[in-house]
Order: C-alpha cells, then sequence, then structure tokens
C-alpha cells in the first residue's frame, strides 16, 4: 500500500488534466465528480497508507519514482519520503482538501468558470502534497513554486475586476522575495554539503557545521526568509489580507488551512539546521510572537469579515512560529492541524454568510443573523470558541502547548509567553467580536434571505464543526520525527500559569461582550478620544505596513521606471541592429545582378583565397 | 621521340583559363560567355593531360574523358536556357537579366 504514495498527487494532477484539456466543455455535474473526486480518492489512499504505515511501526518510508534529472553527482528524483511529520500534512491536505472541494461544489454553483476554478483547486491540492511528500528540496521547491501559482490564479479567480488582479499581483510577487532568498539557500546548500536530500542534507548539515557557525546561520535564514513570505509572517505578511479577494473556499483551502502553513512545515522539516544556528531559531519565536500581536490589534478593528479571518490567520500561523521558535514542533504541527479545522469551518461559514446575504463583507451591515443563518451560526460560534482557545476546544490544547513550550523556555521564555498570552486575549475579543456583531443585535437589512446552504455546503461543514471541537485529542504521530530519541520531560507547570492561560482568552471573551453585546462600553466613545481614534485608523490599515512599503519600494522603483523610459540597456542592442542596418546597406549595393560582376567577386575571391594559401 | 615539357603545357592551359575568364567576366553577350566557360573548361582539361603524361599515369586522361563529358551536359542544359532566354527577353545581352538586384 505504501507504494502507492505516488497515486496521492497523481489523482489531482490528472483531475487537473482532465478538467484543463476539455477547457469548460464538460456539465457542471461532471466537473463537480472530476474535482471534488479525484481529491476524495487521494483522501483515500492517504488514509490506508497511514494506516499501514502507522501499524508498520518504521519511522519512515521512502519511494523513488524516477529520477528527474541528472548532472554529475546532483539527481534529484521524483521520490517521495513519508513519516509522521508528512503523513499529518498529507492527511490535513486531503482530508481538509476534500471538504472544502465539496463545499465548493454547491459554493461556486453558479460561476461561469466552474471548470476554471476546480482545474485550478486540483492543481493546487498536486502541488501541495509534492511539497509536503518530496524527499530532496528541488522537488519541494517544485511544489512550493506550484502553490505560489495556484495561489496566484485563484487569487485573480474572477480576473474581470481590476483591483483582484492587483491582489492576485502582489502576493505573488510579494512571496516571490522570499521564493528568491530561499532558492538561494538551496544553492548554498548545495555548494557547502553537496546534496539536496532532505535527511542526508541534514546530516551533512549536523556533521560538517558547528553550532552557530556561519554557513548554519546564512542557510537557515535564507530558508527563513522562504518561510516567512509563503506563511505571511513580518516583514512579508501584507499580501495575505488582500489575497481574500478570491473566492471565499481559496481563502479557506490556501490561504488559512494548507499553503500559509507551508513555511511551518519547511521550518519544521529542517529543523536541524535551525538547530545548529540558535539566533535563527529565536528570531523565528520573535518574528512569530511580533506578528501575532500586530496582527491581532489589526483584526480587532477591521469591518470585512474575511478580513478579520485573514489577519487572524496571519496571527494564529504567528503561533505556530514561536512554537517553532522555542522548540516546540510538534506543538506547532498540532496546531497547524487544529488551525486548519477551525479556520477551514470559520472561512466556509464566513462564505456562507456572504453568499447568503448576497456578496454582504461589512460586518457591521449584517447583525442578528442567528435566527435566519443557523449553520453558519453554529459554525462561527464553534470556530471562534476553537479560535480562542476556549477550554477543551481544539485550539485550546494546541495554543497551550506552544504557551507552555514558550514558558519552559529559559532566557526569554517568559517574554514570549506574556506576548503569547496577550495575543490570546485579543483573540478572544476579535473573535467574539465578530461573532457578536454578525450573529446578535438589532438586525440591520437583509431581513428576507434566507441561508444558502445545500447538502454539498452544509455536510463539510458540520464535520468541520466535529473536528473543531474534538480535534484537540486526535494524537498525532510526530514525536519520532522531532525527539531525536531523547525522552520528553512532563511538563512542571505551575497551576496559577494554567488559571491564566485558561483565564485571559475568557477574559478577552468578556470583554468583547462588554463592548458589543451588553453595550455597556461603547466603542463610539472610545473613539471620540482623538488618541484612540488614531491607534484605530493605525491598526486598521495594518500597522501602515502598505504605505511603508508603496514608499520604500514601489515609488522609488516606480521613479527609475521612469526616468529609465528609454531604457538605457536597450540602447546597446539598439546599436547592433544600426550596426546591422548600414552593413545590410552596403552589401546590399554589391548585389547589382549583373552576371559579370558575380563571377569577377568569385574569380576575386578564389585569388585571395589562394594567395592566402601560398603565402600562409 | 623528344616530349614537350610540362611548363610549356602548363603554361598554355594557364593562357587559356585566363582568356576564358576574361571572356567571361567581360562580354555581354551570353553565347560568348558560354564559349568562353568552355575554354576555362578545356583548359583544365589541357592541364589534366599534360600532367599525366608527365607522371605517366592515366588517371588525368580518365579525367579529361570525365571533363568532356560534363562539358557537353553542361554546353546542352546552357544552350537550352538561352534559347528560353531570347523567346523572353528577345536580346541575348546578359545586363537584361538583373532582377536579383539587391
Amino acid at each position: 500500500m505504501q507504494e502507492l504514495i505516488w497515486l496521492l498527487p497523481t489523482f489531482p494532477l490528472l483531475g487537473f488534466l482532465s478538467l484543463v484539456l476539455t477547457t469548460g466543455n464538460l456539465p457542471k455535474k461532471v466537473v463537480a465528480a472530476i474535482g471534488a473526486g479525484s481529491i476524495g480518492l487521494s483522501f483515500i489512499t492517504a488514509a490506508l497508507i497511514a494506516v499501514e504505515f502507522l501499524g508498520s511501526g518504521e519511522s519512515h518510508f521512502v519511494l523513488e519514482v524516477w529520477t528527474w534529472m541528472a548532472v554529475g553527482e546532483f539527481s534529484p528524483g521524483f521520490s517521495f519520503y513519508l513519516d509522521g511529520l508528512s503523513l499529518v500534512m498529507m492527511l490535513i491536505i486531503t482530508g481538509v482538501g476534500f471538504l472544502i472541494h465539496l463545499y465548493s461544489t454547491g459554493f461556486m454553483l453558479d460561476d461561469p468558470s466552474y471548470s476554471r476554478f476546480f482545474s485550478y483547486m486540483n492543481l493546487f491540492v498536486a502541488s501541495m502534497l509534492m511539497l509536503v511528500l518530496a524527499d530532496n528540496l528541488v522537488l519541494l521547491y517544485l511544489g512550493w513554486e506550484g502553490v505560489g501559482l495556484c495561489s496566484y490564479l485563484l487569487i485573480g479567480f474572477w480576473y474581470e475586476k481590476p483591483e483582484n488582479g492587483y491582489a492576485a499581483r502582489k502576493a505573488f510577487i510579494t512571496t516571490r522575495v522570499g521564493d528568491t532568498s530561499m532558492a538561494i539557500g538551496l544553492f548554498l546548500l548545495f555548494a557547502q554539503l553537496g546534496t539536496l536530500n532532505i535527511q542526508d542534507m541534514l546530516h551533512a548539515a549536523q556533521t560538517q557545521w558547528a553550532v552557530g557557525s556561519g554557513f548554519a546561520v546564512a542557510a537557515s535564514l535564507l530558508l527563513l526568509g522562504g518561510a516567512v513570505g509563503k506563511s505571511a509572517q513580518l516583514p512579508l505578511q501584507t499580501w495575505l489580507p488582500d489575497a481574500m479577494a478570491g473566492p471565499t473556499p481559496i481563502s479557506a483551502l490556501i490561504h488559512a488551512a494548507t499553503m500559509v502553513t507551508a513555511g511551518v512545515y519547511l521550518i519544521a522539516r529542517t529543523h536541524i539546521l535551525f538547530e545548529l544556528a540558535p539566533n535563527v531559531q529565536l528570531l523565528v519565536a520573535w518574528i512569530g510572537l511580533i506578528t501575532l500581536l500586530m496582527a491581532g490589534f489589526t483584526a480587532m478593528t477591521q469591518h470585512d469579515i474575511k478580513r478579520i479571518l485573514a489577519y487572524s490567520t496571519v496571527s494564529q500561523i504567528g503561533y505556530m512560529f514561536l512554537g517553532l521558535g522555542v522548540g516546540a514542533y510538534s506543538a506547532s504541527v498540532f496546531h497547524l492541524m487544529t488551525h486548519a479545522f477551525f479556520k477551514a469551518l470559520l472561512f466556509l461559514a464566513a462564505g456562507t454568510v456572504i453568499l447568503s446575504l448576497h456578496h454582504e463583507h461589512d460586518i457591521f451591515k449584517m447583525g442578528g443573523k442567528w435566527r435566519q443563518l443557523p449553520i453558519a451560526f453554529a459554525s462561527f460560534l464553534i470556530g471562534s470558541l476553537a479560535l480562542a482557545a476556549f477550554p477543551f476546544t481544539s485550539g485550546y490544547f494546541s495554543k497551550d502547548e506552544i504557551l507552555i513550550a514558550a514558558l519552559e523556555m529559559e532566557g526569554p521564555g517568559l517574554v514570549l509567553w506574556l506576548g503569547g498570552v496577550l495575543g490570546a486575549f485579543f483573540t478572544g475579543i476579535y473573535s467574539f467580536r465578530l461573532v457578536f456583531v454578525v450573529f446578535f443585535g438589532e438586525s440591520k437589512g437583509h431581513h428576507e434571505e434566507k441561508e444558502v446552504a445545500g447538502f454539498s455546503m452544509a455536510t463539510p461543514l458540520i464535520i468541520l464543526m466535529v473536528l473543531a471541537l474534538f480535534g484537540g485529542w486526535i494524537q498525532i504521530p510526530v514525536d519520532a520525527v522531532f525527539s531525536h530519541g531523547e525522552v520528553h520531560e512532563e511538563h512542571h507547570i505551575s497551576g496559577l500559569m494554567h488559571a491564566i492561560m485558561i483565564a485571559v482568552p475568557l477574559l478577552g471573551i468578556g470583554v468583547s461582550y462588554l463592548f458589543f453585546m451588553s453595550k455597556t462600553f461603547s466603542v463610539e466613545k472610545l473613539m471620540a478620544n482623538p488618541l484612540a481614534a488614531s491607534l484605530h485608523r493605525f491598526w486598521f490599515s495594518g500597522w501602515g505596513m502598505d504605505k511603508l512599503y508603496d514608499l520604500l519600494f514601489v515609488k522609488p522603483f516606480l521613479f527609475l521606471a521612469r526616468i529609465n523610459k528609454k531604457d538605457l540597456i536597450d540602447a546597446i542592442y539598439g546599436l547592433i541592429v544600426e550596426i546591422s542596418r548600414v552593413a545590410h546597406t552596403m552589401l546590399a549595393r554589391s548585389q547589382t545582378g549583373q552576371l559579370n560582376w558575380y563571377a569577377l567577386s568569385i574569380a576575386g575571391g578564389l585569388v585571395i583565397l589562394i594567395t592566402l594559401g601560398v603565402l600562409l | 621521340m623528344q616530349s614537350i615539357p610540362i611548363e610549356h603545357g602548363l603554361i598554355l592551359a594557364g593562357i587559356l583559363f585566363v582568356l576564358g575568364l576574361i571572356g567571361v567576366l567581360t562580354r555581354r553577350n551570353i553565347v560568348f560567355v558560354l564559349m568562353s566557360l568552355e575554354i576555362m573548361i578545356n583548359a583544365s582539361g589541357l592541364a589534366f593531360i599534360v600532367a599525366a603524361s608527365r607522371w605517366e599515369h592515366a588517371d588525368g586522361q580518365i579525367m579529361f574523358l570525365m571533363i568532356l563529358t560534363l562539358a557537353a551536359a553542361e554546353v546542352a542544359v546552357g544552350l537550352g536556357l538561352i534559347i528560353q532566354m531570347y523567346r523572353r527577353y528577345h536580346t541575348v545581352d546578359i545586363n537584361v537579366l538583373s532582377q536579383m538586384k539587391g
């Protein structure tokens, strides 16, 4: 069964090919069957492989399908590497991916580009599986770029609107910055260690590089650059909120559950490299902490239902980075999984709300909708509870583990922990602000609308609700990947700390209740204070990062483009054109059309050649 | 029998070749151009014969037979083209055929 692991990316790839080659001429039912069915088949295969792999008790399994290219000693192959980490990832991708595909068959039903949508989605799943199953960094990079391409295509799915195309380009270019850094990192690793097979490379790094040596620091920094680009962390986080221009299932699948966690996967996969550079690993933790706090502040000020969720995604991935930074890899991967459950749930529910209310995005134009949209309400309630780490929901277990690991860390551990707890407080506020404003209070407009949720849309929501509630009890088999044989010591955290970690999100929910439900405090009064108002504006704009980047990069670039309108480099090529044009006119004059002249040139040329031959 | 020294034969061949070349380069009547070409071919044939008798070898004579055959074929094609040209342009002036002017 494990030998069939190559089928996992193959099913979606075949789905992509069949949808693309028929160019949208298939009936919608067939498209839905191919689009969602291919992922379903992948999920069944993945589940069977998982059962056998876990039963066999082996630590890993390698399948070499064929050699991709062979240049000297460098021969990366299409080979798959299965261990606890890639197992968890492939189950998340195919499982959550299938649910989202199923949802999309209903959500996108009225869209004229139904087939195009599913072809991109299938290509995405195929690339993502390639990314997590790759046994060498080149294949991983192929998947990495593949998901970036699909992300671009799907953000700009409704390309008729120019701003969607702009958002797509922004996402593509911003992640490209990170990808370039990652590519350079791969070059460095290959030049120094001579292999790009992940396990060999990590082993070679361990034996050749001392802890804190220059190459280890450089390589892990470059890989970190790729990870922050893909996972929308500081300083490359600005693209994710704009990526919400795509259809909502895309936001659920690509920009919440799977693709944006690729950076977390990359760091977890190469964590040995990061342990060789402790300062870089600490930097990972700080990036995570700062990002999660900044995104938390911003999420509290947004009006657009999807942007709130987008900033919350940035913030939750910040938690994962924090976990990676303090060495709690399995906790991070665990949070990745629970986050995939509850954030997919929240996005899909948001999709239901948006579709039911005729593409209304502003939460302050909704209100009191819990009777009208019961399934969306239940989904939001459960999803937000899990997001805010309400005790015994899935998010509680994973976030708890990360925070405990931060607390146990020596040095800056307490600061990281405090920051993480503060972030949890914000999470409680912004997630329940969304619930209270959308579903409670007085109804504003959209009175008659009924909930749009057929079988295909309700089923994934219900399954995801169950997963978001109880997903925390799942044991993920990643200890063998991260422990290197060491036995984990028991946590010894005082009861007080535990109580704080449980209480703070509840406190956040309470504050949110006082502001948005009982109206004991009024946001308007708070806004009357000029300082609060300007802070609100600052946070609303995402800490002015967009403006800053506009000033730092876009404006200078446009300025350079303007002064170089005539293109200096092009002038060189223009010179070549001019020279050949002059030569042409001169030679054309010799072509008189007179036979004598030709014969003379032949004879003259012959004489010259013979003379040369005799003389030399 | 006193054999002709090879230099004489080669000088004669050279003179004939240059005469033919001058004819090709200067004559405007295409019939004369063709005849000059024949002279050039025969000059090279003569060089072969002279060389063959000098080295007492049959190869040169065989080569001359081939050149003769080639020359006959060339004249046949060339005369055919000249007749075509005369039919189309009513002249045998070679400078009329200058459509290939660049």
